[in-house]
């Protein structure tokens, strides 16, 4: 921190950033174009410009560009200054000549940075006639909707693709005043996170194609704060509706989690909400039924005794699975979990819960200096993740940087300082991974040898762990080199997940991170569970998936937001409801397992419920609704509630007390009581229209703002914009700020947390106790006539709600099974040829790809993508030709 | 006393002078085409349907009555999907006519639109359409745009170059 004189006064400054960062951290406008605050400056725009003095005597300056100058001590700047003013305005001016009249059919308009840096700059009037330069637009894909007219050539998008998110296929072309930024032909944008660029672009050349389908603007959509449900990272995010539609996913910042940036399966998942297959009425025996008639039907068929299994569900909310365990008991309480994956995850619970490691948190993630993950495909099990690993293996040229003092905000210079050095990123995995590319050393092997090698690497950091038995020389060398760069680093990181239902793999990470903590490192280890909230289901206490097929003879049986036959071999669950003497479902889209329910209860989504879900990292965060449901619908744990609570406080306060581990969830957001200024925090922005016409089609009489018995957010817009608790936060809004750059109004200092500190209360910190795993599983040996079968994650597809999404279905790949040239060789086959497996004893067809990257003996099959998606993996199983 | 007389004497004077009062519903007055009346929506030169579903006239309505939704037709056209004005609101401000950008809203002299029934006021999209471009008969908004729509290429609006050849070895 120092001393900087802005306009003449003495403002304090964080000396480690540039001027515009500290302008911008004070609260002062000052317009930009090409700075971002997580990419930093490369000064392409011009729009920044200040007036600099040397000292207090100089009277004449110069103009320099905020975001390019150091914010040194002392220095003395004028954001007011009238050739600064001119300066900034012929800028805009310029930026202005071309572009196009397409305000009001723009999607950016009323969020547009460059119509907020126009106001504020003061440019009203075109004053050229010429002709406007145009280009032709791109067919980006099912999200991504290009107008390349409305282009200011600010480069972000190519840095923000290319150089931040590792993208290849958007690049700049052309040169001149015809710079074009786009594909080299007409195709889908490849990268994952691509979805970014319609937040990145400060104009309307990259909009969202999903909203445009039901177009609405920022100020007519209600607002609230949300949990991405489609993965187990939590991303926050803001999703907005206008008539009952849900229209859009933007990005809320969390400086511990999502930061600036979401992957697409999180922002353009959410059209499940809308989607045909909603269940939106009771239903007894395959006969609609009124809500209430329902509520009486599922009283008499919870009372008098009888004896009720619960199943809960790793994509509920806490609220609900709680209030299932309470109906039913704890003894009569099922995970309805895959039972290999319900074994990893609980593995992975107990590894969290007493690893002496720090559980990383994204932000953690991306400041680790050396990455070991063990066979994870995070890219496509919990996307963001690998986002941030990509900013991870920059941590050593940052180093690099400070030596020759560049500061790291010089994007451009640190970037040419670092050219191709990397920080290590050791990847363990069975398949291709779309982070090889930047991998430091690649290992490609059976789930169980990976463990193997996760665990040779922790006992070569500390000898207190384990040894590996019988180890090649060759992994045993693999081991020790990175065991030793592991050691070299500051903050290593070590990742693994349960996608590969492996409890060696996650030990296996665990005694690494131990190992490391052992040798007096700061190390973090990260676990990836399935769906948004399988920690949180873990951390109930449900009773193991297995033992519920047993139990369920002749008891009622009530699912939970749970397609069992997703997850348990599809004659299992027949032969459970079979058994069962009544099924209750509760579950927002039709499945098979509705169409099995004597009784179907309409539940709500996400978007139209409050909750909270327990990320992979263990943080607990509350979801609210966006809009309230129609009325038959009803989030599930009020469908299930004790009758003594009226609102979601109440089940927090029961949950808080029954289970101790869960109770600082009742800190994950103020309580409904919570006022500003005696109001609640209003979902709709102060420019909210049609108040008075929305429903006039049904009746001229407005109807009374529902009410909300279980948050501080209103349904109307009335109440304080003042900036609430983070957890509050329905919209990034300020004056003058309309786009969603208006954040930085709202962190105390840019990139920083939001004032008053990001959302959520972590569950776990790391512990004193535990100690190393043991199970070290026999090296792999792949077998004559059988195949391992692995699942093989999608980001597009494998999540079972997103993929309800049509822009989500288009990109999910078609079912296939995958193993190396070598082994499609033995069985004679060749590409795409059918083949078939033997799962569970039912066969099943699937297409053969060849994937070079699969080791021996094993094959993969797309989870959740295929026929045999119910079927417990790994497996072995024959593979034949298909006659 | 003196004042009572001189007002009386005023009121006799004004028998004189000629009538201002109309004798509405017979006679009816002249009202200029600006007045500020019944809210209409008018069609471009081509005869499409002006307004393009940008929601300016919505925002900028003091009580809120208009609300609409857009949608694309085949030709990634933007129109509204329906368009309603509440008029058992609307304050006749002229708002929603300064702030649309296509010309497409206007507000004309007509003023009779009382009803029994606030219902009845509430008019949609077929009610407020009109056939022809009201009082500004020349502007076409996609003609100026930048955007490519229904038969018009990118760099074939008024006042644009052909698009660039990304792929041109020139400078
Ligand atoms: S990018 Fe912004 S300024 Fe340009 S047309 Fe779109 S809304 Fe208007
Ligand atoms: S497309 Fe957008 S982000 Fe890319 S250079 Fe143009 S204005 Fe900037
Ligand atoms: S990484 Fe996971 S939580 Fe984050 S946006 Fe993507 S799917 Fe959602
Ligand atoms: S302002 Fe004009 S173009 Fe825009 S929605 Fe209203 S009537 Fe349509
Ligand atoms: S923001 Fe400073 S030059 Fe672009």
């Amino acid at each position: 921190m120092g001393t900087i004189y802005i306009d003449g006064e003495a403002r304090e400054a964080n000396d480690k950033q540039n001027l515009l960062h500290a302008c911008l951290s004070l609260g002062l406008d000052l317009p930009y174009f090409c700075w971002h605050p997580a990419m930093g400056s490369v000064g392409a725009c011009r729009q920044c410009a200040v007036k600099q003095f040397k000292d207090e005597n100089d009277t004449r300056g110069k103009l320099v560009m905020a975001c390019m100058t150091p914010a040194t001590p002392n220095a003395r700047i004028s954001i007011r200054d009238p050739e600064a003013v001119a300066f900034r305005a012929a800028i805009i001016e310029g930026m202005m000549l071309n572009h196009p009249h397409d305000c009001p059919v723009c999607d950016e308009g009323g969020e547009c940075h460059l119509q907020d840096m126009t106001v504020m700059t003061g440019h009203d009037y075109r004053r050229t006639r010429f002709p406007k330069r145009t280009f032709h637009d791109q067919y980006l894909g099912p999200f991504v909707y290009h107008q390349m007219n409305r282009c200011i050539q600010c480069y972000r998008c190519v840095r923000f693709y290319r150089n931040y998110a590792g993208g290849h296929d958007l690049n700049s072309f052309d040169i001149r005043n015809t710079v074009f930024f786009g594909r080299e032909k007409d195709g889908v944008l490849e990268s994952e996170f691509a979805g970014n660029l319609v937040e990145v672009c400060p104009t309307g050349v990259f909009t969202d194609r999903t909203l445009r389908q039901h177009y609405t603007r920022k100020w007519d959509l209600r607002m609230a704060p949300s949990i991405c449900g489609h993965c187990s990272l939590g991303c926050n995010i803001t999703m907005g509706e206008r008539y009952g539609v849900l229209r859009r996913v933007v990005n809320r910042f969390n400086s511990e989690v999502n930061g600036y940036f979401l992957c697409d399966r999180g922002r353009y998942g959410y059209e499940y909400v809308n989607s045909k297959e909603r269940i939106r009425d009771a239903m007894l025996d395959g006969k609609r039924i009124s809500g209430d008639e329902a509520e009486q039907q599922l009283q008499t068929m919870i009372s008098g005794g009888k004896r009720l299994i619960g199943i809960g569900s790793p994509r509920a909310s806490l609220e609900s699975n709680f209030a299932l365990q309470r109906l039913v008991g704890k003894e009569n309480f099922f995970a309805g979990v895959a039972l290999g994956e319900w074994e990893a995850l609980t593995a992975a619970v107990d590894a969290l819960r007493t690893t002496p490691a720090r559980i990383a948190s994204l932000h953690d993630v991306e400041e680790s200096d050396t990455v070991l993950i063990l066979g994870e495909d995070v890219s496509n099990s919990a996307p963001r993740m690998a986002l941030s690993l990509r900013q991870a293996t920059r941590q050593q040229s940052f180093e690099a940087a400070a030596k020759l003092r560049i500061p790291l905000w010089m994007d451009d210079a640190v970037r040419e300082v670092a050219q191709d050095q990397r920080s290590p990123l050791f990847l363990a995995a069975t398949g291709a991974t779309r982070l090889d590319d930047i991998a430091a050393k690649l290992y490609r092997a059976a789930p169980d040898d990976i463990a193997r090698l996760g665990f040779a690497i922790a006992h070569e950091i500390h000898s207190s762990a384990p040894e590996v038995p019988g180890l090649s020389n060759e992994i045993l060398e693999a081991a020790r080199t990175i065991a030793v760069v592991l050691k070299s680093a500051k903050h290593p990181v070590v990742i693994s997940g349960t996608s590969s239902r492996s409890i060696p793999l996650i030990q296996a990470a665990a005694n690494v991170a131990r190992a490391l903590c052992d040798s007096g490192l700061r190390a973090s280890l990260s676990l990836v569970a399935p769906e948004c909230n399988g920690v949180g289901l873990a951390l109930m206490g449900a009773r193991p998936p297995q033992e519920m097929f047993d139990s369920a003879k002749d008891a009622t049986v009530i699912v939970l937001e749970n397609d069992l036959y997703r997850r348990f071999l599809r004659s299992a669950v027949d032969d459970l409801f079979g058994s069962a003497e009544r099924t209750i479902v509760l579950d927002h889209l039709a499945n098979e397992t509705t169409a099995r329910a004597n009784l179907l209860l309409p539940a709500t989504t996400i978007a139209e419920s409050d909750g909270t879900l327990v990320s992979s990292e263990g943080r607990a965060q509350r979801f609210f609704q966006i809009f309230p449901p129609q009325p038959e619908l009803r989030e599930s744990w009020r469908w299930l509630r004790d009758h003594a609570w009226t609102s979601l406080d109440d089940v927090l306060k029961a949950m808080a007390d029954e289970a101790l581990q869960l109770a600082p969830v009742i800190k994950a957001a103020p309580q409904e009581s919570f006022r500003i200024a005696g109001a609640k925090v209003p979902r709709e922005p102060h420019r909210y229209s049609g108040r008075t016409a929305k429903t006039a089609n049904i009746s001229v009489v407005e109807p009374k703002p529902p009410a909300d018995p279980d948050s501080a957010l209103s349904y109307t817009m009335e109440g304080a914009h003042v900036q609430p608790p983070a957890a509050l936060q329905p919209f990034f809004w300020s004056p003058g700020w309309n786009s969603i750059q208006a954040v930085n109004k709202f962190q105390s200092e840019i990139g920083d947390a939001l004032r008053g500190g990001d959302p959520g209360v972590r569950l776990f910190e790391s512990s004193s106790g535990g100690s190393y795993f043991n199970a070290i599983p026999a090296p792999f040996t792949p077998r004559k006539s059988e195949w391992l079968l692995v699942p093989a994650q999608h980001i597009f597809g494998s999540e079972e709600l997103s993929s309800h999404a049509p822009g989500i279905a288009e990109l999910a790949p078609d079912p296939y099974l995958a193993m190396n040239a070598a082994g499609a060789a033995k069985l004679q086959l060749e590409a795409s040829s059918e083949v078939e497996i033997n799962l569970g004893g039912t066969a099943y067809r699937l297409p053969l790809q060849i994937a070079p990257e699969l080791p021996d003996g094993v094959a993969a099959i797309p989870d959740g993508l295929t026929p045999a998606r119910g079927a417990e993996l790994p497996a072995w199983t024959a593979i034949r030709r298909a006659q | 006393m003196l004042s009572i007389l001189r007002t009386m004497w005023n009121v006799l004077l004004h028998t004189f002078h000629k009538r201002v009062t109309i004798q509405y519903p017979e006679q009816k007055p002249y009202l200029t085409p600006r007045t500020r009346g019944r809210i209409i929506l008018s069609r471009d030169p081509d005869g499409g349907e002006r307004c393009v579903a940008c929601y300016l006239c919505a925002v900028v309505c003091p009580v809120d009555c208009i609300a609409l939704q857009a949608t694309q037709d085949e030709n990634e056209r933007r129109f509204p999907e329906f368009f309603r004005i509440n008029f058992s609101r609307c304050i006749f401000c002229g708002l929603c006519e300064d702030a649309c950008p296509t010309y497409a809203i206007q507000l004309t002299p007509d003023f009779e639109m009382s009803e029994f029934n606030r219902e009845n006021l509430v008019y949609e999209k077929e009610d407020l359409l009109i056939d022809g471009p009201g009082k500004y008969p020349g502007y076409n908004f996609w003609r100026v745009s930048g955007v490519q729509v229904g038969g018009k290429g990118k760099g074939e609006s008024e006042n644009e170059q052909p698009p660039t050849d990304v792929r041109r070895l020139l400078p």
